[in-house]
C-alpha cells in the first residue's frame, strides 16, 4: 500500500488511506450504536462525536511528529506519566477507585496516558539494543514495565493494569524474548496465581467468583454478565432491529453506553452485526500489525506492534467480558464505548502508527 | 540510531527482522485464532441458545399483571342489600415523587391523622415496593379530610388521593354475625387461597357469609400483560383480560324480621333462629348483641377491639353458632315422641306428679318445677305444664339409649350444616359418650335429668331450630341454609298418632288455660304451638337434688338461668320454626316466649 501522495507542494499527508477507511467506518457504527444505547440521546452522541473528532485531530498531528523526536522525548514522556500515575494514586478521585486526577478544567485518567508513555518508552530502550535483549537490558524493561502497572493496580484498575502489562509483554516478545523464557514465565505466573489472589481485593475476588458462577449472586453482581448474556443470546441472527433491542431499552442491561455497548450491538444486529464488526476490528488489526512490520527500524516496529496489540487486546477482553467468557473488568469497548480518554488515546496510538509506517523503508 | 551512545553493539540487522517477521507471523495467527473463538462464541449464544436466551429476554420483559375483581354483593331475599361496594378514598404516596419522604409524612400528619398502625403497615409495604409504586398510607377517607387534603395538595408532591372500592355493611351490627366481614389478607389466607386468582386482591372474607361463599362472592381476576422494565415500571400493556365479578349473593334471610328479632330481644343477650320448615330457609339468624363489622374492614383499632372483647355481653360471640346451651325443658316433645314409639306411653296414660321424683333404691329427690306438683298429668298436660316428674318416669322408662337415639334423630350432637363457617357440634350423651369423655360408665340419675335435657345435653340455638323444624313438619324438613335450594328429606319417623298427641300438648303450651307460655299466644294469629325451656347457668350451689335453690329474681343477672323457647306456627300446617335464647332471662316463659312471638307473629304477618 502506497499512502498518500497529494499532487502539487502540499507536505505529505502521512494518513494511511486504509486504516483511516476502516477507522472511519468503525467510528460512524460505533456512533450509530451509541445513538440507540443513549436512548436516542443526540447530545451525549455528539459530545462523543466531538471528542472523537478531537482524536483524530490528535491522531492527525501525531502521525507527521518525526519518529526522532518521538524516541528523544520517551524517556520524559514516561516519567511524566509516572509522575502522574503517582499524584493520582495519592490525591486522585473517583468512586472507589482512585482513578482520576482533576485538573480543574478537564478530569482524566493519568492511566491511559501510560497506554501509550510505556510502549514508548520501552520501544526506545530497545531499538538502541541489539534484538533479542540481553539479560541486563531484559531486567531494566520489567522495572519500566512493573512500575506504572504496579502503580495502576494500587488505583486499583486491574483492568487497565492488564492492558499496560500487555503491552509491554508484547514489545518483549517482538524484541525477541526466548521462547523457553516465555514458558517459564508462564509456568510460573500460573504458578503464581495462588499468591495473585490472595492479594485481590474483596472486590477483585467477587468479581472473579461470579465470573466463574453469574448464578451465584444473580440480583447482584452476576446480574451483567447474565442480562448481557440474554441481550446477547436473543439478538439471533439478525437482531432485533436498531433502537429495538428490549434488554438495552428497558434498563435489564447495565451501562449500556460504556462497557456493555458490544451487548446492545449484538441484540440490535444479531449475530451479523457482530460478525461484521469484528470483521473490521480484524481488518484494523491485521492492517495495523502489518503496517507495524513494515516499518523501518525496530522502534516503529516494537511500538507499531504493542500499540496494535493493546488495541486487540481491549477489543477481545471488552468483547469475551460481555459474552461472559470473562469477568467483568471494567474494559471498554475500543472506539465505540461512550467516554472521551480511551479513544484519544487509541487513536494517538494509531497516528503514531500511521506516521511510523509513511517512514518506512520503500523495497525495491 | 542517530544518537552517538557510549557503546555501539554490534547489530545483525538481517537476523533481528527475521526474527521480528517470524514473532508478527505468531502474533497474527493469535489474532485470528482469538477472533475465530470470540466468533464461535457468539455463534454459540446468539444461533446456537437463541431460542433460551429470547425467551428469557421475553420473561425478562414481560409480566403478569393481576386486576381485581369487584366483589359480589349480597342481598337479603328481597333484594335489600347486606352487603355493599362502596366508593371511597385512599390518600397514597408515590416516594420517588415526593421531596423527602420524611419531610412529607410530617407534613401529611399535620393534616389528616396518621395512626402508628397505619404508619407501621406503610413502612413494611414500602420497604417491599419499588420507588414509583404507590403505597397506601391512610384508607377510607372522611369528606372532610379529602377536602382538606385537595386544598393542601399543591405543597404535597407525590401525595395523591386514589379512588376505590370499599366494602360497606349498611346494616352493621345487625348482621354481623351473618354477613361477616371482609379483611386483609393475611398469612393464614395466603395458605388457603389461590394465590393466582387473588393476587392483586387486598381483602379476603373472613367470617359468616363473606367466607363461606367466598368462592363465589370473589370473582375471577383478570390479567394484563405489560412490558416493564428492569425496576418493574409498567412501560405498556400489551393484552388485557377484564376480571369477572364475584356473584351477587342472594340469602334467604328477611331484613325485616331480622330486625323485629334484634328488637324483640332488646337489651338481652341471646340468639334468635327462624326456619323456613319446608325449605330449610333461614329467615332470620341473630346473635345480639352484635358489633360494627365495618370497623374490621380496614384493620381495627386496638381500642376498638380491646373494647369488644372486654364487653361483659361478648358481642363477638356467635351464640347461635357457637353457644352451648342446655336445651332443657325444650326436649320433652322428642322424649315424649321416643317415649310413644317405645310404647311406654300412650296419649291418655296419666302419672301422678307429687313435685319429686325418686329412683327405685335411691334417696335423691328429682324435683318439678312447682313444688307442690302438678297431680295426675297426662301427656298433653304434661308438656303444657312441663311436668318434670313425668319426663323423669318417661327416660327411666326408656333408658339412655332409645333417648339419645330419638335426639340424634332430631339433629343433636352434630352440626347442621349450615353454611357458615364455626358451628359447634354441641353434646348428645351417649353411654360411648361418657365413657370417651370422663372414663365413667352411665348412671341411671343421668338418664332422669337428660329426660328434661339438663346434665350432658348441649345444644346450639341453631340445631335447637333445626330440630323444632323437624318437629314442625312431622319429621320432613330441608337442611338449614342461607341461600336455599336443599331438598327437603324426611329425616324422622313416627305414627302419625304421636305426632298429633305431641302438636297437642305443644299447642297447650300456648292456648292451655295452664301453658307455660299462654300469656304471648294471642301475638301472633290463629293457633301455633312452642315449648318452653331453661338452661341452668353453671357453677351455681345446688342442693342435694341438684337443683338450684335459690329464687332466680334473687340472683344477680348474670348468673340467672337462660331462658329457651322452641315454637312454630300456624299449627296445622307449620310453615316457620323458631328457637329463641334469652341468656339470663331466667324462666322461658316471661322473657324467650315474648320474643318468638313477635318474631313468628310478624312473620305471619308477612305472608310466610
Amino acid at each position: 500500500m502506497a499512502s498518500v501522495a497529494l499532487p502539487g507542494q502540499l507536505p505529505r499527508l502521512r494518513l494511511d488511506p486504509w486504516m483511516c477507511l476502516f477507522l472511519v467506518l468503525l467510528l460512524g457504527f460505533g456512533l450509530i450504536v451509541l445513538y440507540s444505547a443513549t436512548e436516542q440521546n443526540v447530545g451525549m452522541v455528539w459530545r462523543q462525536a466531538v471528542r472523537l473528532g478531537l482524536g483524530l485531530g490528535v491522531m492527525l498531528v501525531l502521525a507527521h511528529l518525526p519518529p526522532r523526536l518521538l524516541q528523544i522525548w520517551a524517556p520524559w514522556l514516561y516519567v511524566a506519566a509516572v509522575a502522574l500515575l503517582l499524584a493520582t494514586v495519592l490525591f486522585g478521585v473517583g468512586r472507589g477507585a482512585q482513578r482520576w486526577l482533576d485538573l480543574g478544567v478537564v478530569r482524566f485518567q493519568p492511566s491511559e496516558a501510560m497506554k501509550i508513555a510505556l510502549p514508548l518508552m520501552l520501544a526506545a530502550w530497545f531499538a538502541r539494543r541489539p534484538l533479542p535483549p540481553g539479560w541486563l537490558a531484559l531486567g531494566f524493561s520489567l522495572l519500566l514495565i512493573g512500575l506504572p502497572v504496579g502503580l495502576i493496580m494500587l488505583q486499583p484498575d486491574l483492568g487497565t493494569a492488564v492492558l499496560v502489562g500487555a503491552s509491554g509483554a508484547t514489545i518483549l516478545f517482538l524484541a525477541g524474548l526466548r521462547w523457553r523464557l516465555i514458558l517459564a514465565v508462564g509456568a510460573a505466573g500460573l504458578a503464581a496465581l495462588p499468591v495473585l489472589w490472595l492479594n485481590l481485593h474483596a472486590y477483585q475476588k467477587s468479581r472473579v467468583l461470579t465470573f466463574i458462577n453469574p448464578e451465584r449472586d444473580p440480583l447482584g453482581q452476576g446480574w451483567n454478565i447474565i442480562q448481557s448474556k440474554i441481550a446477547v443470546g436473543s439478538g439471533g441472527l439478525t437482531g432485533k432491529g436498531w433502537t429495538q433491542g428490549s434488554q438495552s431499552h428497558l434498563e435489564f442491561l447495565p451501562e449500556p453506553h460504556t462497557d456493555f455497548i458490544f451487548s446492545v450491538l449484538a441484540e440490535e444486529f444479531g449475530f451479523i452485526g457482530v460478525v461484521a464488526v469484528l470483521a473490521l476490528y480484524a481488518a484494523i488489526v491485521l492492517r495495523g500489525l502489518h503496517m507495524a512490520s513494515a516499518c523501518r527500524d525496530s522502534f516503529g516496529r516494537l511500538l507499531s506492534g504493542a500499540l496494535v496489540m493493546m488495541f486487540f487486546l481491549y477489543l477481545v477482553v471488552n468483547v469475551a467480558m460481555v459474552s461472559g467468557l470473562l469477568p467483568v473488568v471494567g474494559v471498554p469497548l475500543p472506539l465505540v464505548s461512550y467516554g472521551g480518554t480511551s479513544a484519544v488515546s487509541l487513536l494517538a496510538g494509531f497516528g503514531l502508527i500511521m506516521g511510523l509506517y509513511s517512514r518506512r523503508r520503500f523495497m525495491s | 540510531m542517530n544518537r552517538p551512545s557510549r557503546y555501539q553493539p554490534v547489530r545483525d540487522e538481517q537476523a533481528e527482522l527475521a526474527l521480528i517477521a517470524r514473532r508478527f507471523r505468531v502474533l497474527i495467527v493469535l489474532v485470528l485464532a482469538l477472533l475465530l473463538a470470540l466468533g464461535w462464541r457468539y455463534g454459540h449464544l446468539q444461533l446456537g441458545a437463541h431460542e433460551q436466551f429470547a425467551a428469557r429476554a421475553d420473561e425478562n420483559r414481560i409480566r403478569l399483571r393481576a386486576l381485581a375483581p369487584n366483589r359480589g354483593l349480597i342481598l337479603d331475599r328481597h333484594g335489600r342489600v347486606l352487603a355493599e361496594n362502596r366508593p371511597a378514598y385512599r390518600l397514597v404516596i408515590i416516594p420517588e415523587r415526593t421531596q423527602g419522604l420524611e419531610q412529607t409524612l410530617e407534613t401529611l400528619s399535620g393534616l389528616v391523622e396518621i395512626s402508628e398502625d397505619e404508619q407501621r403497615r406503610f413502612e413494611q409495604q414500602r420497604l417491599r415496593s419499588r420507588r414509583f409504586q404507590s403505597i397506601p398510607i391512610k384508607s377510607n377517607l372522611t369528606e372532610d379530610q379529602v377536602a382538606r387534603l385537595a386544598i393542601e395538595r399543591h405543597r404535597l408532591h407525590g401525595v395523591e388521593i386514589e379512588p376505590y372500592l370499599t366494602r360497606h355493611y349498611p346494616h352493621g351490627e345487625l348482621l354481623a354475625h351473618v354477613v361477616g366481614y371482609i379483611g386483609r389478607i393475611d398469612a393464614r389466607d395466603l395458605a388457603r387461597l389461590d394465590r393466582d386468582q387473588y393476587r392483586a386482591t387486598t381483602h379476603v372474607g373472613k367470617t359468616g357469609i363473606e367466607r363461606h361463599y367466598e368462592h363465589r362472592l370473589h370473582g375471577s381476576a383478570g390479567l394484563e400483560r405489560v412490558e416493564t422494565n428492569a425496576q418493574g415500571r409498567v412501560l405498556r400493556v400489551l393484552e388485557r383480560v377484564d376480571p369477572a365479578p364475584g356473584e351477587n349473593l342472594r340469602l334467604t334471610l328477611d331484613l325485616e324480621l331480622q330486625q323485629t328479632a334484634v328488637e324483640a330481644l332488646g337489651q338481652r343477650a341471646g340468639a334468635v333462629v327462624l326456619l323456613d320448615v319446608a325449605t330449610g330457609e333461614v329467615l332470620a339468624l341473630v346473635s345480639h348483641p352484635g358489633f360494627d363489622p365495618n370497623l374490621f374492614v380496614h384493620g381495627i383499632s386496638q381500642t376498638d377491639y380491646n373494647r369488644l372483647l372486654n364487653d361483659p355481653q361478648r358481642p363477638l360471640f356467635n351464640r347461635f353458632l357457637s353457644g352451648g346451651y342446655e336445651p332443657g325443658s325444650t326436649v320433652k316433645p322428642m322424649i315424649a315422641l321416643a317415649g310413644l314409639d317405645a310404647g311406654h306411653v300412650t296419649p291418655s296414660t296419666r302419672v301422678f306428679s307429687r313435685g319429686w321424683f325418686q329412683l327405685p333404691g335411691h334417696s335423691r329427690r328429682y324435683r318439678d318445677w312447682r313444688r307442690e306438683g302438678h297431680g295426675w298429668v297426662d301427656l298433653e298436660l304434661a308438656l303444657a305444664e312441663s311436668v318434670n316428674v313425668y319426663f323423669y318416669q318417661l327416660a327411666v322408662d326408656l333408658g339412655i339409649d332409645r333417648i339419645s337415639r330419638e335426639l340424634a334423630l332430631f339433629g343433636f350432637g352434630r352440626a347442621t350444616g349450615l353454611d357458615l363457617p364455626g358451628e359447634q357440634n354441641g353434646v348428645l350423651p351417649t353411654r360411648s359418650w361418657k365413657r370417651a369423655t370422663f372414663g365413667e360408665p352411665w348412671f341411671p340419675g343421668e338418664t332422669v335429668i337428660t329426660g328434661i335435657g339438663q346434665g350432658f345435653t348441649v345444644v346450639t340455638p341453631m340445631q335447637l331450630a333445626h330440630a323444632t323444624a323437624i318437629l314442625a313438619g312431622r319429621g320432613h324438613t330441608a337442611p338449614p341454609s342461607l341461600v336455599g335450594g336443599l331438598q327437603p328429606v324426611q329425616m324422622v319417623v313416627h305414627d302419625e298418632a304421636h305426632w298429633a298427641a305431641v302438636f297437642k300438648g305443644m299447642e297447650a303450651v300456648m292456648h292451655g288455660p295452664s301453658g307455660t307460655a299462654r300469656s304471648v299466644a294471642r301475638q301472633v294469629p290463629g293457633r301455633w304451638a312452642g315449648k318452653t325451656g331453661t338452661a341452668q347457668v353453671f357453677g351455681l350451689p345446688t342442693d342435694a337434688d341438684g337443683n338450684q335453690r335459690r329464687d332466680q329474681s334473687e340472683l344477680p343477672e348474670h348468673l340467672r338461668n337462660h331462658a329457651l323457647f322452641v315454637g312454630f306456627a300456624p299449627l296445622d300446617e307449620p310453615r316457620v320454626a323458631i328457637s329463641v335464647v334469652a341468656e339470663h332471662g331466667g324462666g322461658g316463659a316471661s322473657v324467650a316466649a315474648p320474643v318468638a312471638a313477635a318474631v313468628l307473629g310478624r312473620a305471619l304477618e308477612l305472608g310466610y
